[in-house]
């Protein structure tokens, strides 16, 4: 298995007319998602060329999941509208289907928009939310798999290691660490860095705790808030199996925002020393430099007689 | 996004809630002018800049960084003392807890009524990002440091989460005045500017709302004689008045010109400039930097979809800062082809005829053309397989390890 995406999971695109949304559904498509089609308000008939596959468009939510049965939705409509876009979403799976994942890739959303749409999708049974502003979630597959998201297919493999992420271009480090040592990842999530969002650490961390493919984790923080604090304690209490991590933002000044809206040491809290060491006394071996997380993983798996 | 706190009293002033009457002034006429308007009694003269900690920061003559004053909100008895204050704020530099060493010219002062004070609280309003709800703090402790308060006494800090499609209820306003033990007339005075508060903070997607202090007055009511306000850069769009508040001179420039082409920069002190795309990875990419003994010049992400502009004018931001004495780029290409990057950076050494050292890293995307590209072009540019290589290679090229 892997977590809430299987490899075939049937995927829309909110924002598929959009520059951003076309050319990322063109590329879920060459890693082999299963994309069913997409919504953009007052273009429902229209279809999208996605390259091999001409993509149907619905005006709403529920019209698209009546007729595909999809089990996620991805959005990249433009910030001011992202927050409505999760809420019809979530409305969408809860009627139609009783469920269902939505992956928000937006970045930019307001604070109290996300503030709104999350105590929304909190208030939905069987609707989860990941990001936003994050790279989305990927289940490589034997052969494809399934792509939700921004991040380059080709450097993932389907394998054993789960990664939880606060950060982009980090989770693409940790699954390249992750490849230096001939292991596959079983599902990769990125959570976002911004101060309100979806699906946060210990929700993925215990997915994987309970995933039969999954035998270890990876897990990137990042300074700002107290998440990864928070992860730490749940590990020592929960899990079982090895968890290695890494936290961005050692060199980070207080008080200065280092591009992601929640990437903010405030008020002395939040710095990067603080959550390495809750990290460690849990058990979460840290790497103090991303190169070397491949080798700190390896070693945890040895220990763990995995290796 | 920041406003001064004249501006943020205004705001204030325009939602009905109760603030002292006060005059913006630029000059020591006008704040003389100010001292009559306002009657002639006590007045505050307070140095308007967008950093806490002004009452117990310095004042310093920006050419022979002579002390000017201590503190640089004061109160004036008369006419002389506004005189005098205004003269000693006014083109000086303000040092505080927050401004860091290099302080901040004062350019703007705000005259304020006096009141009668009876007791100062603190109030705040922010988004509490672990509860993902907007959330209310206030203290019996005002005017102090409340991030002492927060670490010594957490018990002494009172909190209630709203959620901003409800709003605040009276009860729960309420429930804050008792805890806060008001009595009387000041505690309808208290529900009354709270509530206020909480709608303006959403009404106008604020950031934080911080008063300290927010004062009861001999005669029982509520003053909010501070106005810290900062708001949501993601929600500006929705609030062209907001915008208009902005006062470019109280930031970094170069930030300001960076995050004009979609580039997210903060200036550091050390000499290692760095070139990323992504937040996380860029604050690995200074991490690493420092980890091998150099000190990093700044954070820059040039964001996912960078294109050879922009990495054309993160290279010229990066330059500016004259201590920068050579540069690692660090791209995990996912999107962003490391080709195009590739071209980027030959475009813009050759345009800037950088001569410092440079060293790249590209990997993921249409890596080996990038390097290819950078190998072939002739010019004096370092590559590097991973960061730690990277940074272990700039780090000895700038001769940065001082150990």
């Amino acid at each position: 298995m892997s977590i809430w995406i299987d490899e075939d999971a049937k995927v829309l695109v909110q924002g598929i007319t959009g520059n951003q949304g076309t050319f990322h559904a063109t590329k879920m498509v060459e890693y082999g998602t299963d994309i069913v089609g997409g919504v953009t308000p007052r273009k429902g008939g229209q279809t999208v060329d996605l390259g091999t596959l001409q993509a149907p468009v619905w005006n709403t939510m529920v019209e698209a999941i009546e007729a595909t049965d999809a089990d996620a939705s991805v959005i990249y409509v433009p910030p001011r509208f992202a927050g409505a876009a999760i809420i019809e979403a979530a409305d969408a799976f809860s009627q139609v289907r009783n469920g269902g994942v939505i992956v928000c890739i937006t970045e930019g959303i307001p604070t109290l928009d996300m503030v709104k749409a999350v105590e929304h999708v909190h208030n939905t049974d069987g609707v989860r939310l990941i990001g936003p502003n994050c790279p989305g979630i990927i289940t490589p597959g034997d052969t494809g798999g399934s792509k939700i998201g921004i991040m380059p297919g080709h450097i993932h493999a389907k394998g054993r290691i789960g990664i939880v992420s606060k950060s982009g271009t980090l989770t693409y480090e940790a699954v390249a660490q992750t490849m230096s040592i001939d292991e596959g990842q079983s599902t990769c999530v990125g959570i976002g860095g911004d101060p309100v969002n979806g699906t946060g650490f210990i929700d993925c961390l215990s997915a994987f705790e309970n995933d039969d493919q999954t035998e270890a984790v990876v897990m990137i923080g990042e300074i700002g808030g107290n998440a990864e604090e928070e992860a730490a304690e749940w590990v020592a209490e929960n899990m079982t199996k090895p968890v290695v991590g890494f936290v961005a933002g050692m060199t980070a000044p207080p008080g200065k925002r280092m591009g992601h809206a929640g990437a903010i040491i405030s008020g002395g809290k939040g710095t990067a020393t603080e959550k390495v060491a809750a990290m460690e006394a849990a058990g979460i071996r840290c790497a103090n430099d991303p190169s070397e997380i491949g080798a700190v993983l390896l070693e945890s798996l040895k220990a763990a007689g995995l290796r | 996004m920041n406003i001064h706190e004249y501006q943020g009293k205004q705001l204030f002033r325009d939602a009905g809630l109760a603030v002292q009457e006060g005059v913006h002034c630029t000059t020591v006429e006008q704040a003389l002018a100010a001292y009559d308007s306002l009657g002639g009694n006590v007045v505050a003269v307070k140095s308007q800049i967008h950093a806490g900690g002004r009452g117990k920061g310095t004042l310093y003559d920006p050419e022979s960084g002579d002390v000017v004053m201590e503190g640089g909100v004061k109160i004036a008895f008369n006419r002389e003392d506004v005189e005098n204050y205004a003269q000693n704020i006014l083109g000086n530099i303000l040092v505080t807890k927050q401004t860091g060493e290099e302080g901040k010219l004062v350019s703007n002062l705000y005259v304020e009524g006096g009141c009668k004070i009876a007791h100062e609280y603190y109030l705040a309003i922010l988004v509490d990002r672990e509860e993902k709800m907007p959330l209310i703090m206030a203290s019996c402790e005002g005017g102090v440091d409340i991030e002492e308060v927060a670490e010594e006494t957490p018990e002494a800090i009172f909190k209630v989460h709203v959620d901003p499609s409800v709003g605040l209820l009276p009860e729960q306003a309420e429930g804050l005045a008792n805890s806060l033990g008001l009595t009387g007339l000041s505690i309808d005075s208290f529900v009354e500017n709270v509530s206020g508060l909480f709608d303006l903070f959403v009404s106008k997607d604020c950031a934080m709302v911080e008063i300290n202090p927010m004062v009861r007055t001999e005669d029982d009511k509520i003053v909010l004689l501070d106005a810290k306000v900062g708001f949501d850069e993601n929600a500006l769009f929705r609030h062209p008045d907001i915008v208009e508040l902005r006062d470019l001179s109280e930031e970094e420039p170069t930030e300001v010109r960076a995050k004009a082409s979609d580039l997210s920069y903060v200036k550091l002190d050390g000499n290692i400039g760095c070139l990323v795309n992504g937040a996380g990875l860029a604050m690995a990419t200074m991490d690493v930097i420092k980890l091998y003994g150099g000190e990093p010049a700044n954070f820059l992400d040039v964001g996912g979809g960078a294109n050879e502009e922009q990495v054309t004018t993160a290279f010229g931001i990066i330059m500016e800062d004259p201590n920068v004495k050579g540069i690692l780029v660090n791209i995990f290409g996912g999107i962003m082809r490391c080709d195009i990057i590739a071209r980027g950076v030959i475009a813009a050494t050759q345009a800037l005829a950088l001569e410092d050292p440079l060293v790249v890293r590209l990997v993921g995307t249409n890596f080996e053309e990038g390097r290819r590209i950078l190998a072939e072009s002739g010019l004096n540019i370092h590559t590097a397989e991973t960061l730690a290589e990277g940074a272990k290679m700039i780090v000895e090229l700038v001769g940065g390890d001082s150990q």
